[in-house]
């Protein structure tokens, strides 16, 4: 006999499933915390759907991902020097802080972005097998995070040009990036459930986050604003910028601006949490 | 023991065209204090109505009726896709879901790269999912194909990719829509004699078609589906006379197309 048609078939593993209009009534915020925890069950699958993402969008092409490494490096250094000599500062003292702030602006503002996605891209799973959502979610964080990891090179080159190295401070950055993580998951499942929903949030979505890189202190520093700053800490994306920039610049953020970005991430959380919740089961209703 | 019970289950699909998609027109019906009438006037599909069966091991159930009559949202509910907006669904052991040839496929990533993440999601070692690609390769008989794009394939390619990884894992309970009857006649007397060892290994089949002849062949107990209702529950052979006696009536008897059940 043909081994083709032989059952060499493997089993799956047993599970349970009990699914009741009732439960979803009661026990909303149970079966959403459910869905996180399957997700994150499923790592290993989140994990290789985000790196293929990355590896389809660069097939094909010569450098691959690196061409964000050269944009960025280029970007950097023409903005640059052409902002030192609009502001009149020294490039010296101007250009670690620039490029700083563009490499995390550009993780941040593509985590927002591409967070529209979410669940829109992955329709086709959606609708052929029961999958976590949170699945989705951990697929858009970490290929943000790839392309985040291929910008480190320049924010390296900047710092060795410059003699710049912060010191010890800078590993306050990974409690600041730990935030940064969690607020890109639900930027994920609150954008991702909005944009399923109402197909007009993508071009709403551009346009907020190009008004906040004009009013976030990313060309420009604080002190610049003399005493017209006194709106800025009204602006979550401050401090957020912030906690993650300083330690890299080698100065320690200090407690309210962590209190600042635990803050606005606590709330935004809570909010992303409460509708999620809410709307998971007819998410995909909505494809 | 696998299981399975359907209990009360009603599902509505929301109709979003036009308006009901759009933020701007929903914040200023809000505004205008109109949204409450407008949640209540937005248009619904009225795909499952009171759906009540139990099925046990041994059971082979298929699902039959015209297009439109809720036999694929049935399925995609049992498979825990949609959530009933009332009743219960309860599934015990493990399920696969036949659904259509692409089985969520990424058209862009290769064959085997598709074989890989279904593989993950099915929570397999690395020996598994090797094995698991093995046992495709050599049912769907792609070759070299295997390494290339499947938005490269041909339909036939598609279908013998997407088959091949559907019967390559042995599910308890197995929820079957009838595109596997697609493909050329090589193809299908090789898919059949796959598909009778999966079934065969399977508790639990549930089928669904519009071709009375696989579902007399495959079942041993059918529900036909009317506008998203159970028009009838019985033995295989009692319920298909009853299905094609009323299609012989024409059409009055067995409305067809989903406008009939805009609600």
């Amino acid at each position: 006999m043909d081994h083709a048609i032989e059952p060499a078939l493997q089993h799956l593993p047993g599970t349970h499933m009990d699914i009741s209009a009732e439960a979803a009534e009661n026990g909303w915020q149970r079966l959403a915390a459910e869905d996180v925890q399957g997700g994150l069950a499923l790592w290993r699958l989140g994990l290789t759907l985000g790196w293929l993402d990355i590896k389809l969008r660069y097939r094909g092409s010569v450098l691959g991902p690196f061409w964000l490494t050269i944009s960025t490096a280029v970007w950097i250094g023409a903005m640059g020097t052409l902002y030192a000599a609009l502001f009149h500062t020294d490039l010296h003292g101007y250009l670690p802080f620039l490029a700083l702030s563009l490499v995390l602006w550009t993780a941040l503002s593509g985590v927002v972005s591409d967070a529209c996605n979410t669940f829109l891209q992955s329709e086709n799973l959606i609708r052929s097998m029961r999958m976590p959502y949170f699945l989705h979610a951990i697929r858009v964080v970490v290929r943000n995070v790839i392309s985040l990891a291929h910008n480190i090179p320049v924010i390296l080159v900047v710092f060795w040009l410059f003699g710049s190295w912060p010191g010890r401070h800078a590993l306050w950055v990974f409690p600041a990036l730990l935030i940064w993580s969690v607020d890109a998951f639900a930027t994920c499942l609150l954008l991702g459930a909005l944009c399923a929903r109402f197909r007009d949030i993508p071009p709403i979505v551009g346009s907020v986050m190009q008004i906040a890189f004009f009013t976030t202190p990313i060309m420009w520093r604080p002190e610049q604003l003399g005493g017209h700053g006194w709106w800025l800490p009204l602006n979550p994306f401050n401090a957020l910028l912030d906690v993650a920039r300083q330690p890299l610049l080698g100065i320690s953020p200090g407690p309210a601006m962590w209190a600042a970005a635990l803050g606005y991430s606590a709330v935004f959380c809570l909010g992303t949490w409460m509708l999620f919740a809410r709307v998971r089961g007819r998410i995909a209703f909505w494809m | 023991m696998a299981f399975v019970l359907a209990q009360d289950i009603s599902v509505d699909f929301p109709l979003y065209h036009g308006n009901h998609r759009s933020l701007k027109k929903t914040v200023f019906a809000a505004a205008s204090g109109r949204l409450g009438r407008d949640g209540h006037q937005r248009p619904v599909v009225q795909a499952l109505r009171d759906i009540n069966f139990t099925l046990r091991t041994g059971d082979r159930l298929g699902l039959i009726g015209t297009n439109g009559a809720g036999k694929t949202t049935m399925l995609r509910t049992l498979a825990g896709i949609y959530e009933p907006v009332r009743g219960r669904v309860e599934v015990d052991g493990s399920l696969n879901a036949l659904l259509d040839t692409q089985l969520g496929m990424n058209p862009d990533l290769t064959g085997r790269e598709n074989i890989m993440l279904r593989g993950m999601y099915n929570k397999f070692s690395h020996r598994q999912i090797r094995q698991l690609e093995e046992d495709v390769q050599d049912f769907a008989e792609l070759g070299d194909f295997l390494d290339l794009p499947v938005r490269l394939y041909s339909s036939g390619m598609v279908i013998r990719l997407g088959f091949g990884l559907a019967t390559a894992v042995n599910p308890q309970v197995l929820l079957m829509d009838e595109w596997f009857m697609a493909g050329d006649a090589r193809f299908l007397a090789k898919a059949m004699a796959r598909m009778e060892s999966v079934v065969r290994g399977a508790e639990i089949l549930v089928l669904s078609s519009h071709q009375v002849a696989a579902v007399s062949s495959w079942c041993t107990r059918v529900i036909w589906m009317d506008q998203g209702r159970i028009r009838e529950d019985g033995p295989a052979d009692e319920v298909l006379a009853a299905y094609l006696r009323a299609q012989d009536d024409g059409p009055e008897a067995a409305p067809a197309g989903k406008q009939s059940v805009l609600g």
